[in-house]
């Protein structure tokens, strides 16, 4: 497939980049990527990877745009206020760049259906806001052997790593099973600033761009952490011995997806 | 003894445990955190018995949501 001049043009301060060319461009083009939650990571990774020229987008949402997502939701507009979350960010997605195929799921992430959702894709964005969902997006992707950016946010802070199958330490290496309901604060509970969607899920999007363009070292056996009130940046390495894990391990325990909620009523029974 | 905590430099007691670590630096929901020394992780049940020395690097690795939700159980939470 040869580029139009039109799309040379649009793609120039990429192909430009020696990191990129015309051959990265070509495979960002061919690539396939899926965002689960339309949220405040997910709306600006999925800006920045339709701008990117992105060939497949995928963007998973079961809920409808509401007033108080827009200070951080930055793909939906005021007009978009009761529309599913997916059709809004894909009218937004192709009114960028009408190169990008969109592929919508109106649907909740649940272990029933994960595994379908992320089998057409390349590379999976978690832009989910609780922990039932990021342990199992990880357990599915491991299970799957499929590449994935982590990321939370919550008020002036944020975070990120990067799962490459074989190349590093998977969520659960780190996080060995999801804090009990309302231990931890969520966004909703503790707020969060609207900007840091932006530069954590900006991040995501960013390392997407590099695993599909080869370029340069990923967060795989890091976790990046960010705190806005400090404008302080850590870099934490992490164990690389991922033979113990409980999902990505040498003797997995975990070999079935979990709905944690779920099990948790199925015990009191 | 000299540790490195979260990426700074710091002067603490000699033989300290991480779970005084853990108090002393007030570290936030600490029943949940992730502890790593010397980028090997720290079994939760054994931050008492975990006695750093001098030198050592310490990680505090904490749980964070924030996105959208995407699972029924959580449709009330954004």
């Amino acid at each position: 497939m040869a580029f139009t001049n039109e799309q040379l043009e649009r793609y120039s301060r990429h192909i430009i980049l020696k990191e990129v060319g015309a051959k990265g461009q070509k495979k960002l083009s061919q690539a396939k990527v899926l965002i689960i939650g339309a949220g405040g990571l997910g709306a600006p990774a999925a800006l920045y990877l339709a701008a990117a020229g992105v060939g497949t987008i995928g963007i998973v949402d079961a809920d409808e745009v509401d007033l108080s997502n827009l200070q951080r939701q930055v793909i939906h507009t005021t007009a978009d206020i009761g529309k599913p979350k997916v059709q809004s960010a894909k009218e937004t997605m192709e009114a960028i760049n009408p190169d990008v195929t969109v592929n919508t799921y109106h649907t909740f992430v649940t272990s029933e259906n994960v595994l379908d959702l992320i089998g057409d894709y390349d590379f999976i964005l978690d832009g989910t806001d609780n922990f039932p969902a990021k342990f199992l997006i990880n357990d599915a992707c491991v299970m799957a052997k499929k590449p994935f950016s982590h990321a939370g946010i919550i008020r002036f802070k944020g975070q990120l790593m990067t799962y490459v199958p074989g190349q590093g330490p998977c969520y659960r290496c780190v996080f060995k099973n999801p804090p009990p309901k309302d231990a931890v604060p969520t966004c909703k509970q503790a707020g969060v600033i609207g900007a840091m969607g932006g530069v954590i899920g900006s991040l995501q999007a960013m390392e997407a761009v590099k695993y599909i363009v080869g370029a340069g070292d990923l967060l795989t056996g890091w976790l990046l952490t960010f705190d806005a009130l400090k404008m302080e940046w850590h870099k934490v390495k992490l164990p690389s011995d991922t033979s113990k894990c409980a999902v990505c391990g040498d003797h997995p325990t975990i070999t079935e997806l979990v709905d944690y909620e779920q099990a948790e009523c199925d015990m009191k029974k | 003894m000299k540790l490195t905590v979260a990426g700074k430099n710091k002067e603490y007691a000699d033989g300290i445990t991480v779970a005084q670590l853990v108090e002393l630096e007030n570290v936030e929901t600490p029943q949940y955190v992730t502890v790593t020394v010397n980028d090997e992780f720290v079994e939760s049940g054994s931050f008492a018995e975990t006695t750093l020395k001098d030198g050592d690097t310490v990680e505090f690795l904490y749980f964070m949501g924030g996105g959208s939700a995407t699972l029924h159980q959580y449709r009330s939470i954004d």
